[in-house]
């Protein structure tokens, strides 16, 4: 039966030549591997919650009287989109699950892509021949970050709104053209004339989603073709790639991880309540919250507006909010354009134009590692600085003091990080057997008290690696019924 | 073995390979707790779908869809990790690049085919050209300037809020009223008093709003509450002194007045602005004080605009002198 149904593709689509080379493609293991799947599985979710919240949200900033059922805001009166999400939170079943799933999903996917090109970049997995694939991969961080603050803003709520009228203020500010990409994505001066919701509406649901899609099919068309990294051991060489193969055991294994990450992302939208935007109220362009944050991956933008010294430069009949420009437009513009340069920048400055299919240690790359981790002190440097009020009323401060402090720590604590990180790495390159699993030792004394030291037994799996890697057999002998009943394995295959 | 194209093997692996020996210890054992596992995940969907059946609480739904998904994944985790054929497998990799000979066809089918057409058609390339880029600007056109209006050029152009970052709705005699649209008498706010008001007819406006704040409780007959800014005193009125609520730096409602030290500070980006000097800013990365609105109160005690701002309100922008 099965024989048959694939010979009926095959003869028309001739899946049975590349098809087997599909199912024994080979992902080598490693922890660090799953960080990106993690980042694909949150997507899942978001596709999925989303759709379920198109059918009940509504994109209008039209002025409706509230009658559901929260109690506090009956009679009120709201915009439908306000309206509609606490409607959808409250009244639809399970919609409440649905949108707080989803807005931690958001997260989650944005974290995990944080994380994944973290390890992607210290272990220079962006080396030829996947310098395409990093720029495929920061242009989704770039989109996923819009799409997340273009989401977060469509419940209308006052935090969120608040962080509209910013946006409407940081578009103002680009130089010569700023008030006109202003007014026309608004329909006008703030807070425009009610068409922001809509747009935003059309640009988070389908646009920014459709090209998402698209660089996600090229991300794992890429990793397809030009197969994965992995790290240098036994067998392993810059030719070949040793691991499990995509059938059964990949698949198996990360189908397993899928529904993981799915039962995380539930847990939290059940029990860890985010965005309560009924407790917030409808925006009023004239209200506002105290000690408000943005969702984690717009801390760093917010953080740099902060610290951000009041360079306003007038002259020649004009301003320049160099206050608002530099921290909000040109230090993302830097940031991201860092990111995209760094695989070229790199093999140009180290004149290294060959394939890398091993990945490095971290430790042996020490210029490069310091750079990163320059990278992200700066960034968790501005992060922090986006709650400098928080900060200051928790470890009871003056206000002007925690802000001074980010002023000088966002700057010089990247340039101490990289030289530490420098001297750390050519450390432990020195030293030896660090970071290598270690087994324990068994330290035993005798009756003539004497000492000795022996290895511990290793656990299961612990010596497995130091079998040769064979090519994944095509199909497995069972005739041989002494056999047929060995360790499980015929289960499988069967 | 180290063939690596596919096709069938002509020694089929046995099941005495180590690669095909699972990793559990004790394969029977491990298939018991992955079945066990995914048992507990499909007993989770089905308290799922009970507990939306019955209607119960988001936590509900969330703990048995959780218990679910988790105990599916984590038996077929196990299943995947401890008992199918660890191996390690391996796979040859492919150069990626193709042979001179290839390479030198391609580049010669771009620039031969290509660089002939080009030598041969230079008006028909160049006409194709513009007529390319036109179409681009063509459809451009409407799709950015139908977005919204032009904004004003400058301070003089009359229009309304909508159309211009220069002007509010703030004239000479105006109303003062609360978003309700209650008007604001004299008497309205003790010393420490602050009030978010609006003109009259435009409740609710962003670029209009405006924070009233008594300073002092001053009658008609006293001198006038001593202003640091030079030139503003006769701005106030009986104490009074109206910023607009536009913050500087980024827009947002300079929200929190702190009457001890007089100082307004924005709870976004805390930018902090001194009301006894005009509302200069004292701190923070807000570039210029709040627009003052100059206030007065007529006979009956209605608090009035005495005008309009002199600048344009809210943060910095490149039309602005």
């Amino acid at each position: 039966m099965i024989d048959k149904t694939l010979n009926w593709f095959d003869d028309r689509l001739g899946t049975a030549k590349g098809g087997r080379s599909f199912l024994d493609k080979i992902f080598p293991d490693h922890w660090s591997f799953m960080l990106g799947e993690i980042a694909l599985y949150s997507f899942i979710i978001l596709l999925g919650t989303g759709v379920f919240l198109t059918l009940y949200y509504v994109p209008s900033a039209h002025e409706i009287v509230y009658h559901g059922s929260y109690v506090p805001l009956r009679g009120q009166s709201v915009s439908e989109a306000y309206g509609s999400t606490v409607d959808l939170s409250f009244n639809v079943r399970s919609g409440l699950l649905m949108r707080q799933a989803h807005h931690w999903a958001a997260d989650i996917f944005l974290g995990a892509i944080a994380v994944h090109m973290a390890r992607v970049f210290f272990t220079g997995a962006f080396r030829k021949p996947r310098e395409f694939n990093w720029i495929v991969g920061v242009l989704m961080l770039i989109l996923g970050i819009l799409n997340g603050f273009l989401g977060y803003s469509l419940p209308d709520d006052l935090v969120s709104g608040t962080g509209i009228r910013i946006a409407f203020s940081i578009v103002e500010s680009i130089p010569v053209v700023g008030s006109y990409l202003a007014f026309f994505l608004f329909g006008g001066n703030f807070p425009g004339s009610g068409v922001i919701i809509p747009r935003f509406y059309v640009i988070h649901v389908l646009i920014i989603p459709a090209i998402l899609v698209g660089l996600l099919a090229a991300h794992l068309g890429l990793l397809i073709k030009q197969k994965h990294t992995q790290f240098p051991g036994k067998g392993r060489t810059e030719k070949n790639v040793v691991g499990s193969p995509m059938f059964p055991n990949f698949i198996a294994k990360t189908t397993g991880f899928l529904f993981m990450s799915f039962a995380v992302i539930f847990l939290l939208g059940g029990f860890a309540q985010i965005n309560a935007i009924w407790q917030f109220g409808q925006y009023q362009p004239f209200q506002i919250s105290y000690a408000v944050q943005p969702d984690w991956y717009m801390g760093w933008l917010d953080g740099a507006a902060r610290i951000m010294p009041a360079w306003e430069w007038v002259g020649w009949g004009h301003t320049l909010p160099l206050e608002v420009f530099l921290p909000a437009v040109v230090f993302p513009g830097l940031i991201f354009t860092i990111l995209m340069v760094w695989p070229f920048v790199e093999s140009i400055w180290t004149k290294d134009y060959e394939y890398h299919n091993l990945l490095d240690r971290p430790r042996d790359r020490p210029k490069r590692t310091a750079a990163g981790v320059a990278m992200l002190t700066l960034l968790f440097g501005v992060f922090f600085a986006s709650s400098t009020d928080v900060m200051a009323n928790f470890f009871q401060l003056p206000l002007e003091d925690v802000l001074w402090f980010f002023r000088f720590f966002v700057p010089l604590a990247p340039i101490v990080a990289y030289f530490l990180t420098c001297r750390i790495c050519n450390e432990m390159r020195v030293a030896e057997g660090i970071g290598k699993r270690k087994r324990a030792l068994i330290v035993e004394r005798s009756t003539e008290g004497e000492y000795t030291t022996t290895e511990a037994p290793g656990q299961p799996g612990d010596g497995h690696e130091e079998i040769d890697a064979v090519p994944v057999p095509t199909f497995i002998d069972t005739s041989d019924p002494s056999l047929a009943t060995a360790g499980g394995v015929r289960r499988v295959i069967r | 073995m180290s063939d690596s194209t596919p096709g069938i093997d002509s020694t089929p692996a046995t099941m005495d390979d180590p690669h095909l020996q699972p990793l559990a210890k004790n394969p029977k054992r491990m298939e018991a707790i992955a079945a066990l596992s995914m048992v507990v995940g499909i007993a989770g969907f089905v308290a799922f779908i009970i507990a939306y059946w019955v209607n119960a609480s988001t936590q509900w739904e969330a703990l048995t869809l959780g218990i679910g998904m988790a105990g599916l994944g984590a038996g077929t985790i196990a299943w995947g990790k401890y008992l199918m054929p660890p191996g390690p497998f391996v796979e040859e990799r492919h150069d990626f690049h193709s042979t001179d000979d290839e390479r030198t066809a391609m580049n010669a089918a771009i620039t031969g085919r290509g660089g002939i057409e080009v030598k041969r058609r230079k008006m028909l390339l160049g006409i194709f050209a513009v007529g390319g880029g036109l179409m681009t600007l063509a459809l451009l056109i409407p799709g950015v300037r139908s977005l919204g209006p032009k904004p004003a050029k400058s301070e003089g152009t009359q229009g309304s809020t909508k159309d211009s970052l220069f002007t509010t709705n703030w004239q000479k005699g105006s109303k003062l009223v609360t978003v309700g649209g209650r008007t604001v008498k004299v008497d309205d706010l003790e010393t420490g008093g602050v009030l978010t008001v609006f003109p009259q007819g435009h409740e609710g406006s962003s670029p209009d709003q405006v924070i009233l704040i008594r300073l002092a409780d001053l009658g008609p007959n006293d001198p006038p509450y001593p202003l640091s800014s030079p030139g503003r005193t006769e701005w106030g009125v009986q104490g009074y002194v109206a910023y607009s609520k536009l913050c500087t730096h980024l827009g947002c409602p300079v929200g929190l007045y702190q009457q001890v030290t007089q100082q307004l500070v924005c709870p976004c980006h805390q930018s902090i602005f001194n009301v006894n000097a005009g509302c200069i800013p004292q701190f923070g990365p807000a570039p210029r004080p709040l627009p003052q609105l100059p206030i007065t109160v007529d006979s009956t005690g209605q608090m009035r605009a005495n005008g309009s701002f002199d600048q344009a309100v809210g943060p910095g922008f490149w039309e602005r002198p």
